[in-house]
């Protein structure tokens, strides 16, 4: 199979990039719900060009439009005037267009240098000419600027030295175009001004750098143009000198929110606590404390990332916990155990049904019995009809739809299958309930159904935590919400206080947080 | 079709190939084979061997067939149990070897109930061990037994001392196999009773149910507050328990016990009665009685051919091939779910 070799052409033409891209006027949706709609921009060789957003915003589907991953249904792309029609990543590559993505993509077993060939080995009869990689490799490097050992394994790097590598392999690809997805998320401080100054003298060199970022601070210092996003549509375009973190912030938001939610019934300031988390510490989780009472509906809002899964995966014992206490009902839950919690009467709705919540291919009443069989059985013997029973009285309580109970889990609509899980957790009332982002992947109506289950929950008197990516969703639902960045509290907002700009405020940049 | 999605995310790919109804009409199907699966070719090749040879259906010759295959119908059942509950078990043969040895050097000096005692208690040990090593150290499951099934090899060759241990013709353990109920021998009603307890285990207990959870989808089991470590641990359990009441069973039909007795030949033919039987390798489903059909089904073609007077060549080749078939099939029908 011909592969695109480095030669000494591409070499030379990561200097001469093809012209502008010129995206007009895209438009994606999935299954019905518009992602993009009529998005038209212009991106210039030599520039940083920034793409931002809310979650959902539609700035990471752009991305992958431009890298080939979707295609639009309409619109079109064309670079340098000629239309580019690109099927998959390695048509996008074909014509320069190179992703480095949120997760990367090397292969720690190999080294650097095979890393950033891969693909492209040059080789004689199947041998890869080793010498010949490293030599190419030495010279790459150190057009880059970078300081990188061919010989090292890949997977022995720092996040940020990978990154690295992902930005090699680009530039030996002839790379004219950039689209990196949130490429400091995962990098530390240091690691993040080491990268900023490679994706500047990327555009020095004449690439043109597509940036998606939360990060506003980053964004203003970095780019020199930025597209604002919201629910698909493109908000404007300024250049970055024009752009304030106060008029990013303002561009983002705009939506009324809708009147979806159920009413809130606010919990006393005087109802009783169930749920107390005392200065816990646990991976990407950095002391935080909260005390839940009685009926109340608790936010936790926050980046993806910024540690909120973490937190409820620490409060409910799944993770090693290094400091601090969480007490339910005024004991200590001590150990690492969800069963324990789940005894004890805290139970969580993981952020991912399919890989951490069901079994797709068991039947309903398997998944929604499962975590208390021990109520309906006797000497570890199952009583089928009870369980039968007990299943069919939950089903109906949190409204899952199935023409059977002995249906496989994956034969339910997205919805259902969510409300499966809440259905185990009422096997038998908890205290507490963490829900992770109850509503990803949920049509509309099981949403609403979805909300009145949470805000039913609260009004017998449950404790509700509800994480999500959706501000909506938080403000609708929660009577308080929290927002996490970087593992920590940067807000605790009640009443009036609570509205989106708070919530991005304190979600996206700590400094502006009061 | 589904409108789920209203935000963009990778779960949505997924629920946008999904035409329920005939995802439906395919996976019912697919359950009606996985059920009926392994009867029907059973029932096939029964009805062909009863034709095709005069011998093959006189009640000694089935009642031999069920005699010979207790140790492995016993070894398989629970080694169900393991496969459903995600593990894999390899060391089976070994830990049969180990346990008959152990339990004939007792049974030459000691009651045959001691000696039998023992050869259980051995296997249950090996059985925890494995369990342990798995769980607690997170090492792979397969790697775990099979290195295990050498360090156990080991251990039986020490104990025996390399001897072939011959037991006296008229001591307890030849009285257990040559006993018998309603002309059926001993050895096959405790295998009936152990296969019937293991199936329902599976299929009627909290136990049986966090088993099929913990294969299906650990991460999602622990999460529902399943013990999953503590689960498997019981699975490998009931699994080294079963070679030792394999172990039982055989040298008291025998009345010798080697150090070489069982062996990765034990491993691997238990392996492909289960899996012919139609349980997953992957984990998460998988029922007894079907296993017990498989050991049965492979039993059945080795005593036709002989009956037939095939070469035992052949034997071997159809054997793998229906392996092959019934492994297909199970990947066959994971893909198409997807």
């Amino acid at each position: 199979m011909p592969t695109r070799t480095f030669d000494e052409q591409s070499v030379s033409s990561f200097d001469n990039p093809g012209g502008d891209l010129v995206v007009a006027g895209v438009s994606k949706r999935f299954g019905g719900v518009p992602a993009l709609s009529d998005v038209s921009l212009t991106i210039e060789p030599g520039k940083v060009h920034a793409l931002i957003g809310e979650n959902g915003a539609g700035k990471s589907t752009l991305g992958k439009i431009i890298s080939g991953v979707l295609e639009p249904d309409s619109g079109t792309l064309t670079m340098g005037g000629t239309p580019l029609v690109l099927r998959s990543p390695r048509e996008a590559i074909g014509h320069g267009i190179i992703t480095i993505a949120q997760e990367l993509a090397i292969v720690p077993g190999l080294s650097v240098a095979e890393n950033v060939y891969l693909g492209s080995e040059f080789a004689t009869a199947g041998f890869v000419r080793r010498r010949e990689v490293r030599r190419r490799f030495r010279e790459l490097a150190h057009r880059a600027g970078f300081d990188l050992s061919p010989d090292v394994l890949a997977g022995s790097l720092s996040t940020a030295d990978q990154q690295k590598v992902e930005i090699l392999r680009a530039l030996s690809r002839n790379a004219s175009i950039v689209v990196m997805d949130e490429p400091t998320a995962a990098l530390s401080g240091n690691e993040a001004a080491a990268l900023h100054e490679i994706i500047r003298s990327l555009a020095r060199r004449g690439s043109a750098v597509i940036l998606i970022s939360h990060f506003l601070s980053e964004v203003l210092s970095l780019a020199d143009t930025i597209t604002t996003l919201r629910d698909g549509h493109l908000v404007r375009t300024v250049e970055a000198k024009d752009a304030t973190t106060e008029s990013l912030i303002e561009g983002m938001l705009g939506r009324t929110l809708s009147s979806a939610f159920p009413d809130k019934k606010l919990a006393g300031s005087d109802a009783p606590i169930v749920l107390e988390v005392d200065q816990l510490r646990a991976p990407g989780v950095d002391d935080c404390s909260f005390v839940l009472r009685r009926g109340e509906i608790l936010g936790i809002a926050g980046l993806v990332g910024a540690g909120r899964s973490e937190l409820a995966r620490a409060i409910f014992r799944d993770a090693k916990v290094s400091q601090g206490t969480v007490r339910l009902d005024g004991t200590e839950l001590a150990g690492h155990s969800p069963h324990r919690s789940i005894h004890r009467g805290l139970v969580l709705i993981p952020e991912s049904r399919k890989s951490m919540g069901l079994m797709m291919s068991r039947s309903v009443r398997e998944n929604i019995s499962l975590s208390r069989l021990d109520l309906l059985s006797r000497f570890s013997w199952i009583a089928g009809i009870r369980e039968r029973r007990e299943v069919a009285r939950v089903m109906e309580q949190t409204t899952v739809k199935a023409a059977s109970m002995a249906l496989p889990a994956m034969m339910l609509s997205g919805g259902n299958q969510q409300k499966l899980l809440f259905a185990r957790s009422m096997m038998k009332t908890p205290s507490v309930l963490i829900a992770d982002e109850p509503t990803r992947g949920v049509d509309v109506g099981s949403k609403r159904a979805i909300y009145d289950l949470l805000a039913q929950m609260a009004d017998d008197g449950m404790g509700i935590i509800v994480i999500s990516s959706e501000l909506d969703e938080v403000l609708g639902l929660a009577h308080r919400v929290l927002v996490m960045r970087n593992g920590r509290f940067t807000a605790d907002l009640t009443g009036s206080d609570m509205n989106e700009q708070a919530v991005l405020a304190a979600a996206f940049d700590e400094t502006i947080a009061n | 079709m589904t409108n789920d999605l209203a935000t963009p995310n990778n779960e949505l790919v997924d629920d946008l190939d999904g035409h329920q109804g005939l995802r439906l009409g395919s996976l019912r199907l697919l359950g009606s084979w996985r059920t009926a699966g392994i009867a029907i070719p059973f029932i096939i090749l029964f009805i062909t061997l009863s034709a095709a040879s005069q011998p093959f259906l006189h009640t000694s010759n089935l009642i031999n067939i069920l005699d010979q295959q207790a140790a492995t119908l016993c070894i398989a059942a629970a080694g169900t149990l393991v496969l459903v509950a995600g593990g894999i078990d390899l060391s089976v043969g070994a830990t049969y070897g180990l346990a008959t040895v152990v339990s004939g050097e007792i049974g030459l000096h000691h009651s045959a109930l001691l000696a039998m005692g023992a050869s259980i208690a051995v296997g249950l040990l090996v059985g925890l061990i494995n369990g342990i090593i798995v769980t607690v150290f997170r090492i792979n499951a397969l790697i775990t037994t099979l290195a295990m099934s050498f360090v156990i090899g080991g251990i039986a060759l020490k104990v025996a001392a390399g001897n072939l241990i011959v037991l006296s013709g008229d001591g307890g353990f030849a009285k257990f196999a040559t006993s018998s109920f309603l002309s059926v021998p001993s050895p096959v009603w405790v295998t009936l009773l152990f296969v019937v307890v293991l199936g329902l285990l599976l299929s009627r207990t909290t136990v049986g149910r966090y088993m099929v959870a913990s294969g299906g989808n650990a991460e999602a089991a622990r999460l529902a507050g399943v013990r999953v470590n503590r689960i498997r641990v019981i699975a490998f359990v009931l699994s080294g328990g079963a070679a030792g009441l394999g172990g039982v069973i055989d040298i008291s039909r025998l009345l010798s016990a080697q150090a070489s007795g069982g062996g990765t030949a034990l491993a691997f033919t238990v392996l492909a009665g289960i899996v012919v039987g139609g349980t997953s390798i992957a984990g998460g489903e998988g029922s007894v009685w079907r296993t017990a059909i498989g050991v049965l089904f492979i039993a059945l073609i080795g005593n036709g051919f002989n009956l037939l007077g095939v070469d035992p060549l052949y034997q071997q080749i159809v054997l793998g091939l229906i392996l092959l078939i019934a492994v297909g099939l199970d990947a066959w029908a994971r893909s198409r779910r997807r």
